[in-house]
């Protein structure tokens, strides 16, 4: 141990000596941080923007892809109606202005007259009606239907004139015209037939509205986009060229870092709090720490008369200790939920029911649940003299949540609750135990989207095999307000009908929110104009640049 | 023995079908299904996607409707379109993976092939010396290192601290502007690190056998005789000795070649090449059926014709088996 400390000790002054020597060498590295604007530091086009990528994309379609790789190159290339800006308000895009009715049931949208397709062809109110065509195409395979179910109809009033008519208010409406629009010109014959999948524009030409221009994708290597010169908003984006390289090792990407091969990568908790903590790095690197819209839960099957007892879930709750989590496992780099909304946003609320670690406070919950241990072995029995033991599961290759469990498992353990650990291919997880809703206990995950709307995974309708409340939770109090609150368009009753809902969930605890991920990237040191915010730091790129004396490679 | 070879191709059909059909029981019984992966950790996607895509490929159907199906597009040489949002043809999924892998896994033959027979037969001709124990060593060392770790080290010590090679990947960003030479400089240094590791693991199988065959052939009475006759010792073994140990060497090699379109995922992995090692695990994990079964052709294809070359070969080295009417035995 001590042996091994010293050994890293060593690497890392041999390292700085390195690094140090470097900068003699280079001599014309600035030191200066991206936060501190140098007065010659103008804007400047140019240079190559390098990101690492764990995984390949599926696709250059986002309508019909469903994973984060493909969604983040994608959404450079593709343009919605409208976007969110810093704050996730959603703001003007392609539409230049928006008008709701007095009913909320109709939206009309005024489109930007300058607005030009990657291959030159004008982007019109046609395009918008073609895009929602093919996302209600029975034909077309995408996941995110649901967005414009409630759409009667779509009438283009003139070319940069658009009406949508919905079948009654929905929340949600103008959010979902953030959905890439889509070229009629080009793929209105392969929506029709249902091959949107084989499209040349959705493996070797992709054509959209965005900022970027894809120039290629050579599959597992690396995705380059170039900047649209012709872009609508304030001329073109600065960074030249992007690169995103698929790196599948979490190791290999973290040498990258080190070896400047790549200008951004997200950092494990491990990395950030302790593993780039040197001079060198943060000389080339600046790392940043947000909230992720994603959080980590430990999750009851409610089916299971044992967890169908509130008592029992609450004792779980005040046996588990948050804070002991998120310093055990993430290093305290997450932020402790509540409930399912992000602190922060607009739809939270920290006024609910809370569960400090308190583990006699579990013990006296238990016992009120019909759980004890009358022979003092240290296990709790119900009346019929059955243990109280469970299993927990989690998909295999995610360390943070089996350490998660182990914790846990260690808790529970001493207020008299047995558990097993099982960790399993996500593939057959969901096959064998979330379809069937064979699991006793589930240590999972939920990314949550911008709006606070999350009636697919809590409304008591949505418990099908394949369908997302796989706790099986039903509260009617909390049917109506999803209901209401998905039909409502305005804010200030949404605010108090998910605050409400945050209550419910927080007394009933179906199950315990852990925490909010933090999301650590680092970027490198000479790319300015990031201005990190609650949100992230990406929602500004196009606004990126490397200063002239800075830039590293020919950007083409 | 054109007749021979002949008879061998024929019979390699039934039991191709057969290795195919075992394949495709097999993978369907890994529980989930290639659109499973549509119901992620989001919320917001529509499940019932999965169904509608389901039966759109026939995953409804009962198995031996697929297999059959499969079959008769595969009758027409059509290795169908991958399950994977891109819908890319099977065929031009490994097209895109299969060149970078047998080149690499090429150059790591030639070079394990031309470090370890050396190895085997000078530690066989010096057997329980120092120079026999000391490579002894080294090559364990070598097949017992895992992989992985080995990768991670030289990659801290050659791309991170020294910069001498880059770390992963197989060409640098500011290739296309480079001159043609440095293009190969370029890509040959990217090579270096992985083919490395390969070869060092997998020195250790080879070698062995070259000196175990090399000790048993060594042995024999035509070797003494040679000897006796006064030949110089390294005519003795390169030429009167070697010839015949490496007969099973060369079985050896020739049952690799199949391996030769199979990558490595660690390696792949940890070195961002995009090869078949990769492609194939991917194809597992999201269950795409076609590429996995195209994968599986092939590699079941160049298995049997390996096998029939290993045999055609023999005869070429050993003159004493013949395929005139009846099969030649295998010699162990």
């Amino acid at each position: 141990m001590r042996g091994a400390r010293v050994g890293s000790l060593l690497a890392l002054a041999l390292l700085a000596l390195v690094s140090l020597l470097a900068v003699g060498n280079g001599g014309r590295r600035v030191a200066v941080a991206a936060d501190e604007p140098a007065a010659n530091e103008k804007p400047a086009y140019g240079d190559t923007f390098v990101q690492a990528s764990i995984g390949d994309i599926t696709g250059l379609i986002p309508n019909i892809t469903s994973d984060a790789p493909s969604h983040t190159v994608s959404g450079l290339i593709y343009d919605g109606l409208v976007q969110t800006d810093k704050d996730l308000n959603w703001v003007p895009s392609m539409a230049e202005s928006w008008q709701f009715s007095k009913d909320c049931l109709t939206l009309t949208f005024k489109l930007r007259k300058d607005v030009k397709w990657h291959d030159g062809k004008p982007f019109t109110a046609e395009d918008v009606h073609f895009t929602y065509k093919t996302m209600m195409n029975p034909k077309t395979p995408t996941a995110y239907r649901d967005d414009f179910e409630l759409v009667r109809d779509v009438q283009v009033l003139d070319p940069y004139t658009v009406r949508v008519i919905y079948s009654q208010p929905y929340a949600k409406a103008l959010g979902s015209w953030g959905t890439a629009m889509l070229p009629k010109h080009l793929l209105a014959k392969y929506a029709e037939e249902g091959k949107l999948r084989e499209a040349p524009q959705n493996t070797t030409n992709p054509v959209g509205t965005g900022p970027y221009k894809f120039q290629e994708w050579k599959s597992g290597e690396k995705v380059v986009l170039v900047a649209n010169k012709d872009y609508y908003v304030q001329g073109r984006p600065y960074v030249g060229r992007i690169v995103y390289r698929i790196i599948p090792s979490q190791a290999t990407i973290f040498l990258e870092l080190k070896a400047k091969g790549v200008d951004m990568a997200d950092l494990t908790a491990i990395q950030y709090a302790r593993q780039t903590d040197y001079a060198a790095f943060k000389q080339d690197y600046n790392k940043y720490r947000y909230s992720a819209n994603r959080y980590t839960y430990f999750g009851f099957n409610l089916k299971d008369p044992r967890f169908a007892d509130k008592r029992v879930r609450q004792a779980f709750a005040y046996a588990i200790n948050k804070p002991e989590l998120i310093e055990g496992v993430v290093m305290g780099l997450a932020r402790e939920a509540t409930g399912p909304y992000r602190p922060g946003t607009w739809a939270y609320t920290d006024k609910v029911k809370r569960y400090p670690y308190d583990p006699a406070k579990a013990r006296q919950l238990l016992a009120a649940a019909g759980w004890t241990d009358k022979n003092g072995d240290g296990i709790l029995r119900n009346k019929d003299g059955q243990p109280f033991t469970f299993t927990i599961r989690t998909n295999q290759g995610n360390e943070e949540r089996k350490k998660l469990a182990e914790l846990i498992q260690q808790r529970l353990k001493e207020i008299g609750v047995q558990s097993d650990i099982q960790t399993i291919e996500w593939a057959a997880f969901l096959k064998e135990y979330i379809k069937q809703k064979r699991f006793e206990v589930i240590i999972l995950g939920w990314g949550t989207g911008i709006d606070p709307d999350q009636y697919p995974i809590w409304h008591s309708s949505q418990m099908g095999p394949d369908q997302l409340n796989q706790i099986s939770y039903a509260n009617s109090e909390v049917d109506a307000l999803l209901e209401k609150g998905r039909t409502s368009c305005n804010q200030k009753e949404r605010v108090a009908t998910y605050h409400r809902v945050q209550e419910i969930l927080a007394e009933d605890q179906p199950l315990i929110f852990l925490y909010f991920n933090d999301a650590l990237p680092a970027v490198s040191s000479r790319v300015r104009g990031i201005k990190p915010e609650p949100s992230g730091i990406s929602y500004n790129f196009i606004d990126w640049f490397v200063p002239k004396a800075l830039q590293r490679y020919t950007s083409g | 023995m054109a007749l021979f070879a002949l008879r061998r191709l024929v019979l390699a059909i039934p039991l191709l079908i057969g290795i195919t059909f075992i394949s495709f029981l097999v993978i369907q019984l890994a529980p989930g299904g290639p659109f499973d992966y549509i119901r992620g950790e989001e919320s917001g996607q529509d499940s019932k996607l999965i169904e509608r895509l389901n039966k759109e490929y026939g995953l409804d159907q009962p198995i031996y409707v697929q297999y059959w199906r499969w079959l008769v597009r595969i009758g027409r040489l059509d290795f169908g379109r991958s399950f994977q949002p891109d819908a890319k043809p099977v065929l031009t999924k490994i097209g895109e993976r299969l060149p970078i892998t047998l080149f690499l896994n090429f150059i790591q033959m030639i070079i394990i092939v031309a470090l370890a027979i050396p190895i085997g037969v000078a530690s066989a001709t010096r057997q329980y010396s120092l120079f026999d124990k000391v490579t002894t060593v080294f090559v364990f060392i070598g097949f017992a290192t895992p992989d992985f770790w080995l990768a991670l080290l030289l990659m801290i010590l050659f791309g991170v601290q020294l910069d001498w090679l880059p770390i992963s990947g197989l060409r640098s960003l500011n290739y296309e502007y480079m001159t043609f030479w440095r293009q190969q400089v370029d890509f040959l240094s990217h090579l270096i690190l992985p083919v490395t590791v390969v070869a060092f693991g997998g020195l250790a199988g080879l070698s062995r056998y070259m000196r175990q065959s090399m000790l048993e052939v060594v042995r024999q009475d035509y070797v003494q005789t040679a000897r006796a006759k006064g030949l110089p010792e390294p005519v003795v073994i390169g030429k009167h000795a070697l010839r015949n140990a490496l007969l099973p060497v060369v079985t050896i090699l020739g049952l690799s070649l199949p391996g030769l379109i199979g990558g490595s995922v660690i390696i792949e992995s940890i070195f961002a090449i995009p090869g078949m090692g990769q492609l194939m695990v991917q194809s597992v994990f999201s269950r795409d059926y076609p590429v996995i079964m195209g994968n599986l052709v092939i590699v079941a294809t160049l298995t049997l014709l390996a096998n029939l070359f290993a045999d055609l070969a023999y005869g070429m080295v050993d003159p004493r088996i013949r395929f005139a009417g009846r099969r030649g035995r295998r010699r162990r």
